[in-house]
């Protein structure tokens, strides 16, 4: 099993479908739909390879598994993958739902096809990239390159105000990153490489890991995203086609809270003690005040994406509890999250798509017209919500119960966002779902296709099956971040020792 | 014992340019106008064999005209890059010749005399050398510049360089004439052994030689001429000005650093440091209300010129090993830009707004790809081989403890990343203007090799990084 390269194979394959559409020239229509199904299969290809890293990655082992490793800058970086408990789940998550993306593009996405294709495939590898990158570089590399088929994404098949969003997105993002790579250059020259398994367990002075915290934050804090430096994100989302924002919900916000379980934590356990009341102030000022605009929005898309960094505002504030029910939440909602609002973005896109409409206020009793349309819809708000028995439920609580351990006041504030998501959730659902049907335009709406079908069932199986079971995430994850969470441990109780020896 | 006759050997190439220089010069004039194609493909091969005798050398250190030559790794590295610059860019000016009113032979003799005074600039070993190929390349720059005579804007951008070119060239000469006051020597390793202590008439002396070397990879505050010569000169002569000079100056200016001033490093520090950030942030920001693409790209190389220079202000094996990976992927990028910017032509006549390009994906999408890339590199965005150029001058400022200078840097990448993408939306986002005129089969492929090169650089750099790790340590 481990003697071919699976993760290289999983990473590049995208690549090929991608240099595949490239080449083959022809007819517009011709083409468009060789794209389409090259770009399935690929991303379908992908994906069962990916899973075929299950049976044999063992969670329970030290350490990183699958690693490949090969000279690549010189002494500066070398070409390192490997997967643990952390990213492993990130990386199915992501070639999970890249087919979703490409067949929730299929009929939506008329024009130059081709290159549309090309970018997500090439955005794939990007990311799948990012999570099995173990060299502070590759990393960066993988990290930075996602910018550019994201800018083109939003910008050539965004809406109205695409290039405004796009521009936004990099620029902010981009701004944020250019820091950490400083950041990471001073780690080379402290450590003398930029290897991550070599980093982790490095220890960089107390006093320079507040530096290199404030760098990675600066990056991961922007791609999170966090508040203050959410703004970027609403509009993201709301010009982005709808394939993107899933893409951006699902997979690229994760970066940034992965970003900090991978290097921030066991990096710089001191500087994360250090700052993990700042962190937590921000995640509550993010979880209510985002719930009370979402509350306030009159585009479904861009409420959602406010709901977004509202969700990963628990994710932070789980991180930074810095325990094992902290950690294990923080990973589990984010997968969860991944999947249920790229389910909600795609649930926008269905009536988006006969609509052309975002407008809350132009909807209204699809139920008499959608009646599996809106049981599907139903299934994720609910999980948006956190209602028991579906996937969101579980990272919510146990992220909770981290920060309850932490600081009561804390998980109290949080505890109001519970509420607050309910009912701009709720309030959504009724609105959009429920009513009279008077709106002519709504009248000849036709329910879920085939097509749309497929990509609902599998996802409202998933939300019901992991708020049920969960077990197949929590243990895969909770060897990984058990060894996170003893290494911010001893970093503290040596900092103790350290106060305790100076106050004799 | 010491050989009576000078190392002839060790300048083949500079003797190779010279000859090839007079050949062309008189196939010219006897064979009239008619003979411009000729001339430029002789001297692309001249070019060539040039620097093929160059990476042909050993890698061994050769001092000859009692100190005024050195040959080293570091002027081989220089002179391959300049050399390249010069030969692609005689390539891409194939076309441009054959439009009737441009077939002047002068003009392929011209780039080989410049690439003469280059070649002997990167090799100097002492003040002397220095101001001799400095004045041999930028005289023949002067009149590049002006070459089409009966257009107002290039006799304007060769007037303005010339006026320039001479301030700053009596400035150097004013700067030498003090360093050669202050320590009694005009050779870089006798300067080196005197000026161990920073005297004020030695600090004036650094500071008018290094206002003079500014200028010439035009570097803020001595950057005015840059947009206007890049503007007003044809294409192809742009595209020279704008790589083989610059290499050629940007490798003197390490060389009088690292070589002459190796003990008086804290005052040259921080006027490479201050020019540095005055480039990087001067080029950021200028560049985004242009709207002529030659203008940007002069803004945006003013920009780039301050990237390379933290490389210097680190002053380390690293840093300069920085400088010359900067320098080499630069060069390769910008011929790339300017190859499309000659491709800009509609019905047969040069058109230059960056809204020009508007909807190049869908008229011509892989001219539009390879410039996207371009974009994107010179904005310093991995993978493309923008970002290691980048990556390497600061891994040299973050050891040296420039950390001021460096997220300077970045944070002036991040403002000028607005206008690269900008050029990157006109084509991808904006809807197609008319299309260009079909692109001649050379500028195709030097278009393809920068494209190629700048997306798959990443791939295997190990090569350039070693050789540029090589040169540097040359120096020190």
């Amino acid at each position: 099993m481990s003697d071919w390269p699976i993760l290289s194979v999983v990473t590049f394959l995208p690549l090929v479908g991608a240099l595949f559409i490239f080449v083959v020239r022809g007819e517009d229509e011709v083409a468009a739909r060789n794209a389409r199904w090259v770009a399935l299969w690929t991303t379908l290809v992908t994906f069962v390879v990916s899973l075929l890293m299950l049976p044999g990655f063992d969670a329970a082992a030290p350490g990183f598994q699958f690693v490949e490793k090969k000279p690549w800058l010189g002494e500066i970086a070398a070409y390192h993958m490997g997967v643990d408990g952390i990213s492993l789940p990130f990386v199915i998550l992501t070639t999970f739902l890249m087919p979703f993306c490409i067949l929730a593009s299929w009929e939506s996405i008329h024009k130059r096809v081709k290159e549309y294709m090309i970018c997500f495939l090439v955005l794939e590898t990007l990311m799948v990239g990012t999570f099995c990158a173990l060299d502070l570089v590759l990393f960066y590399f993988f990290f930075e390159a996602a910018l550019i088929p994201m800018f083109l994404i939003i910008g050539v098949w965004g809406g109205a105000r695409r290039i405004y969003a796009s521009f936004k997105f990099f620029l902010y993002t981009l701004l944020g990153s250019v820091l950490m790579m400083l950041a990471i250059i001073a780690m080379y020259w402290q450590a003398g490489t930029t290897d991550v398994p070599t980093l982790i367990q490095h220890g960089f002075p107390v006093q320079m890991q507040t530096w290199l915290w404030l760098a990675f934050f600066a990056s991961f804090a922007v791609k999170m995203p966090m508040w203050p430096v959410h703004t970027w994100l609403p509009d993201a989302h709301v010009e982005a086609p709808t394939a993107g924002s899933v893409i951006l919900a699902g997979i690229l916000l994760k970066m940034g809270g992965y970003g900090f379980i991978r290097f921030s934590l066991p990096m710089f356990p001191e500087a994360s003690h250090l700052f993990a009341p700042l962190v937590y102030t921000l995640s509550v000022v993010a979880i209510i005040y985002t719930s009370l605009v979402a509350l306030v929005q009159e585009d479904i898309k861009k409420l959602i994406a406010y709901s977004s960094i509202a969700h990963m505002g628990f994710v932070t504030m789980g991180i930074f509890s810095m325990n094992e029910a902290g950690l294990q939440g923080a990973m589990f909602l984010m997968i969860s999250h991944g999947f249920v609002s790229g389910a909600l973005f795609l649930c926008v896109g269905v009536i988006y798509d006969r609509l052309h409409t975002r407008e809350i206020s132009a909807y209204g009793g699809l139920v008499k017209r959608m009646p599996l349309y809106a049981t599907a819809m139903m299934i994720f708000t609910m999980a948006n919500v956190g209602l028991p028995g579906t996937s969101g439920f579980v990272g919510e609580f146990l992220t909770m119960l981290a920060a309850f351990e932490r600081n009561t006041w804390v998980a109290f504030f949080a505890a109001t966002g519970v509420i607050l998501s309910a009912a701009y959730a709720l309030w959504l659902y009724w609105r959009v779902i429920f009513g009279p049907l008077e709106k002519e335009s709504l009248a000849k709406m036709l329910d879920l296709s085939p097509r749309e079908i497929a990509i609902m069932v599998p996802l409202v199986a998933l939300t019901i099956l992991f708020g049920f079971w969960p077990a197949p995430v929590l243990d895969m994850t909770s060897h990984a971040v058990n060894f996170v969470v003893a290494r911010t441990e001893t970093a503290a109780s040596a900092a103790k020792t350290a106060a305790l020896l100076l106050s004799h | 014992m010491p050989s009576v006759l000078p190392p002839l050997g060790a300048v083949l190439p500079e003797l190779l340019l010279a000859l090839s220089a007079i050949v062309l010069v008189l196939i010219g004039a006897f064979q009239g106008e008619k003979s411009a194609n000729l001339v430029n493909g002789l001297a692309i091969a001249a070019l060539v064999a040039a620097g093929v005798l160059v990476l042909l050398q050993p890698a061994i250190t050769v001092v000859g005209f009692h100190g005024s030559m050195l040959v080293d790794p570091f002027s081989r590295f220089m002179k391959a890059v300049s050399l390249l610059g010069a030969a692609v860019s005689l390539i891409m000016s194939v076309d441009w010749l054959g439009r009737a009113q441009q077939a002047r032979f002068e003009y392929a003799v011209l780039v080989v005399l410049s690439s003469l005074g280059i070649c002997i600039l990167i090799s100097a070993g002492d003040l002397i050398a220095l101001y001799l190929g400095l004045e041999l390349m930028s005289l023949s720059l002067y009149v590049m510049a002006s070459i089409n005579r009966d257009s107002v804007r290039s006799t304007e951008a060769g007037l303005k360089y010339f006026v320039l070119g001479s301030l700053s060239s009596g400035m150097l000469l004013y700067g030498s004439s003090l360093l050669y006051g202050f320590t009694g020597t005009v050779n870089f390793a006798e300067i080196a052994k005197v000026a161990t202590a920073p005297t004020n008439g030695l600090v004036f002396g650094i500071v008018f030689v290094f206002a003079g070397l500014c200028f010439k990879v035009s570097a803020v505050p001595f950057h005015m001429w840059t947009p206007d010569v890049y503007e007003g000169a044809p294409t192809p002569v742009t595209a020279f000005f704008a790589t083989a000079p610059k290499v050629a100056a940007m490798a003197v200016f390490v060389r009088v650093a690292i070589e002459a001033l190796p003990h008086v490093t804290h005052s040259w520090q921080q006027i490479v440091a201050f020019v540095s950030i005055a480039s990087m942030v001067l080029g950021a920001f200028a560049a985004i209300g242009q709207r002529n693409i030659k203008r940007l790209l002069a803004y945006s190389s003013i920009g780039h010129m301050g990237f390379a220079l933290v490389g210097l202000a680190a002053a380390t094996p690293q840093g300069v090993r920085g400088v010359l990976v900067y320098m080499a992927i630069y060069v390769v990028m910008t011929l790339g830009s300017f190859t499309c910017v000659l491709a800009m032509r509609r019905g047969g006549r040069p058109v230059e707004t960056v809204d020009d390009l508007a909807g190049l994906a869908r008229t011509r999408p892989l001219m539009a790809l390879v410039l996207a890339a371009l974009m994107f590199s010179l904005a310093g965005i991995p993978p493309l081989a923008g970002f290691l150029a980048k990556y390497y001058v600061f891994l040299a400022a973050i050891q040296a403890g420039l950390y001021g200078l460096a997220v300077i840097g970045v944070v002036a990448s991040v403002v000028g990343a607005y206008y690269y993408l900008r050029v990157v939306k006109i084509m991808y986002f904006d809807e197609p203007a008319e299309a260009f005129d079909g692109m001649p089969g050379e500028l195709k492929a030097v278009l393809g090799v920068s494209g190629l090169f700048t997306i798959f650089y990443f791939v295997y750099p190990a090569p350039l990084i070693e050789a540029a790790g090589a040169a540097a340590r040359a120096l020190f």
